[in-house]
């Protein structure tokens, strides 16, 4: 059984400029539905604040839940209803934490009890104060930037054999980005914003990967940076909550997307070593076919447990398969229509 | 072809290991060895990040330093006309006589060496003032977390908790797990509690209602006493005006039990001191009999009562208005000691016993479709090399299973996420392989020669292809937290294993099945 024929020659490369105008859409898209909606939908990890999960087991009336927060001195929390099962979830946020002696966290099943008459059990309490969300949002964008630079280093160690050069750029960012804030905290009194500082890093790199020549790094890290822009502006357009999974998804998507980019190059690479007369945009076009089925069915088995993940993992499971959902597809587009591309572009450029 | 190859031994050991580890898991007391931790998210339970307020230590330090301070000069017969705090912290000195300043210089360098004090003249004269430097700073702040983790730990061990981890992350925070903690509330109290005790004496001369609107003797404080019903409701607060000073703190305690009133069936706190606190409140309730002690809790009064007599013997008892369990509470804190300092919680994730099963249950659902689709789709697609790539992908399962009870990693619900994912991913390798090898024998290669080539060119792309995911992996595992961290853990076990399992297990079947004929295979099950 073959899902691609042999021999199958679809013209790739000769749909860059299609594929071109729709990233450059898609990305278009997602920034402004971020800054529409003033940045990505914070979870409780990185907004801060208090998140209830209590079941009921029928549903009850949403006015006296209301009451019953107020009671309990939760008058400003939002209440979002779910039906999981027999269960009926609530899930109630708001922006206050609460300290060891308050017990306001152990009023809130009481309150409920007295006021709706139906047992109300707590299945999960996440508490997360301002410094502890600060913490995790800085956290997260390194671990995000991190993660970036050391893949490109790896991709044009592996490549294009600049071990030493690329560890070194990538050394050269690695400390700037640690030491700089340091820096202006400590001798200036100035606390940098992260993201800032993490963006400037991100466009300097790429810059300089650009400079150097490293192509296959520069053509790994800018489709990486795709797909995480792309999934990142469709959770905002679907208004999903950014919560630590969804970073995990998301460092997993950069892992998923670049094995399938690596995959490409390596039969690039192959194919350059018996060239011949064909173009390079021939050599290109003939590795992406040659791979095809490859990339085809490992996104597909990939995809079907991720959609058995998504529809039997439960609540806690779905945000977290919907952002590799989404990456898996967006990953493995990038591989064909953009790693490839830049490759060619930057071939022609500079001769590589 | 030789069987006994590198391979098989590498297979049989790894197979034999992991049976070795997973058995107890799967058989629990089978095997002496341990089986695989679940997190905190699958089987319940609490994660406290507590901030320890070193500021508060600092704070009380500087107060201590005042107060000796003032009794040593005295003590030394030094005349000053001020001794205080400042607004900037430090505490302030001014002698009376301007000559004394070498005196003092010589007494504070014996008595205080470890301060920074620095002279400034000022309008009236001159002023020495005191720091704490900034070692002896860092010092403090690390000896209160310590502190505070040593007494946290002996609450919860009074408490009774299965395997709690208690940990100092950073300088100043502590890290709380409570497995299958059954009052989560109840134990946060018991934790979050400074359960500072103080015996303050209260000044009756006074009136309260006075002090109330503003009109407070030096160094009186007002606290409220918190009365409450059966049911443990705040019915009213009493205000008492007491002497700021503590005539006795809980640190010369040294026993606290609960004990129940026969006359009125209450339950109340019986404390003994020690030798030193025992002699002090002797000499205290001699001093001021008729007079009333409050008995101060993180100030908050818990009871009042008249001193009738000189008490001697070092026992006290503590009333008030609580319930059993906050008797049971009460004597647990006080015999763990007063935390050094204030802690705040600034992080706290509590997973019900429910949630904790049903996301298990969940989780092997979807391990189960997820896997079994894959294997379907392998077995019919790549035909007989797909059941062999099947069997690779059923042991990953069993690899990272072992590999987790092996290194006592944790399971935590994003875990089996990472686990199911690592399904559909695992196959990568293999499909890798079988692609090539069909694209070998379309060009027309011998099956033997295919299979050979195959696995020769796939091992380095799926090496490369592999890296990637690894590196993101562990940049995971540095930045994340609990859950995640756990996600990032089988992720990097699964990357692992299917490597290990594509490249050597496969290969050795494919070697086992078409390698004993000397190369008379003519087709491929593939």
């Amino acid at each position: 059984m073959q899902i691609i024929k042999p021999g199958t020659n679809i013209d790739f490369i000769g749909k860059r400029k299609a594929a071109l105008i729709l990233s450059a859409a898609m990305i278009l898209f997602s920034i402004i539905s971020l800054i529409i909606h003033k940045g990505p939908r914070y979870g409780v990890d990185f907004a801060g604040g208090t998140q209830i999960l209590v079941a009921f087991q029928e549903s009850v009336d949403m006015g006296q839940v209301y009451t019953a927060l107020d009671q309990a001195g939760l008058g400003n929390a939002t209440v979002q209803e779910s039906r999981e099962g027999n269960n009926f979830l609530l899930q109630i946020r708001t922006i206050q934490t609460f300290d060891a002696d308050s017990g306001v966290l152990g009023e809130i099943p009481r309150r409920l009890h007295e006021t709706t008459g139906l047992f109300a059990e707590i299945l999960s309490i996440d508490m997360v104060g301002p410094q502890v969300s600060k913490d995790l949002r800085s956290q997260a964008l390194y671990a995000l930037f991190y993660a970036l630079l050391f893949i490109t280093v790896y991709i044009s160690g592996r490549f294009e054999m600049k071990w030493m050069l690329s560890a070194a750029v990538a050394g050269v960012f690695v400390s700037i980005v640690y030491l700089f804030p340091q820096i202006t905290e400590n001798f200036f009194r100035i606390s940098l914003p992260i993201p800032l500082l993490i963006l400037t890093a991100l466009i300097l790199s790429l810059i300089v990967f650009w400079k150097l020549g490293l192509a296959y790094a520069l053509g790994a890290g800018i489709a990486l940076l795709h797909d995480v822009i792309i999934t990142v502006g469709l959770f905002s357009v679907l208004d999903i909550e950014f919560n630590l999974p969804i970073i995990a998804a998301i460092l997993t998507i950069m892992g998923y997307s670049l094995n399938d980019t690596i995959i490409v190059f390596d039969r690039v690479r192959e194919n350059l070593a018996s060239r011949g007369k064909k173009t390079f945009a021939a050599i290109l076009n003939k590795s992406i076919n040659e791979t095809l089925s490859r990339t085809l069915i490992t996104s597909g088995t990939t995809l079907l447990v991720l959609i058995a993940l998504f529809v039997l993992g439960g609540g806690i499971i779905h945000d977290f398969s919907r952002a590799l959902l989404i990456g898996v597809v967006v990953g493995t587009y990038s591989s064909i229509f953009i790693a490839c591309p830049i490759l060619l572009f930057l071939h022609k450029k500079q001769g590589i | 072809m030789k069987l006994r190859s590198w391979r098989f031994y590498a297979v049989c050991v790894a197979l034999i290991l992991a049976i070795v580890y997973i058995l107890p898991t799967v058989k629990p007391g089978l095997w002496p060895y341990k089986t695989i931790n679940l997190g905190l998210d699958l089987q319940g339970g609490m994660h406290l990040v507590l901030d320890v307020e070193v500021e508060k230590a600092l704070e009380s330090t500087m107060e201590r330093r005042t107060y000796e301070l003032r009794d040593q000069m005295r003590r030394e017969r030094i005349r000053f006309t001020s001794v205080r705090r400042l607004p900037d912290g430090s505490i302030g000195v001014r002698l009376a006589e301007a000559s004394d300043a070498d005196i003092f210089t010589a007494f504070h360098r014996k008595e205080f060496p470890d301060m920074d004090v620095r002279r400034h003249t000022v309008d009236e004269g001159l002023e020495f003032r005191f720091t704490i430097p900034a070692e002896e700073k860092n010092h403090i702040t690390k000896m209160a977390t310590e502190q505070a983790l040593e007494t946290i730990r002996n609450r919860i061990d009074e408490f009774g908790v299965n395997e709690p981890d208690i940990r100092i992350q950073g300088d100043r925070r502590i890290i709380i797990q409570l497995p299958g903690i059954e009052e989560p509330e109840r134990a946060k109290q018991l934790i979050g509690q400074t359960a500072l005790l103080e015996f303050k004496i209260v000044e009756d001369s006074h009136d309260v209602q006075d002090a109330l609107k503003g009109s407070m003797p030096p160094g009186t404080e007002i606290l409220y006493e918190i009365r409450r019903d059966a049911s443990g409701q705040e019915t009213g607060r009493v205000p008492y005006l007491v002497n700021r000073r503590s005539v006795l703190t809980g640190s010369s305690l040294t026993d606290a039990r609960v004990q129940v009133d026969s006359q009125f069936n209450e339950p109340y706190v019986s404390i003994s001191f020690d030798r030193q606190g025992a002699r002090q409140f002797e000499r205290i309730t001699g001093e001021n009999i008729h007079r009333r002690m409050a008995i101060v809790l993180d100030n908050n009064i818990y009871s009042a009562p008249v001193i009738q007599d000189r008490i001697s013997g070092g026992n006290a008892r503590i009333t008030g208005s609580f319930t059993m369990e906050d008797a049971r509470d009460l004597a647990i804190v006080l015999r763990a000691g007063a935390l050094p300092a204030p802690v705040k919680i600034i992080e706290e994730r509590t997973v019900g016993p429910t949630l904790g099963a049903e996301s298990i249950r969940k989780g092997l659902i979807s391990m189960l479709v997820g896997g079994g689709l894959v294997l379907l789709f392998m077995a019919v697609y790549y035909k007989g090399a797909g059941l062999v790539a099947n069997c690779a992908l059923v042991l990953n399962i069993l690899f990272i299973g072992a590999a987790l009870a092996a290194f006592g990693a944790t399971l935590t619900l994003p875990g089996i996420a990472g686990m199911v994912l690592t399904l559909g991913m695992a196959v990568d390798a293999n499909v890798l392989i079988f692609e090539r090898i069909r694209e070998e024998l379309r060009l027309g290669r011998s099956p033997m020669a295919a299979i050979h080539a195959g696995f020769d060119r796939a091992t380095l792309t799926i090496l490369d292809a592999n890296v990637t995911t690894l590196i993101a992996a562990l940049v995971l595992f540095q930045f994340g937290s609990g859950p995640v961290k756990g996600f990032a853990v089988t992720l990097c076990l699964g990357v692992l294993s299917s490597m290990f399992t594509a490249l050597v297990m496969v290969r050795l079947v494919f070697d086992i099945i078409y390698g004993g004929q000397n190369n008379k295979v003519t087709q491929l099950s593939i």
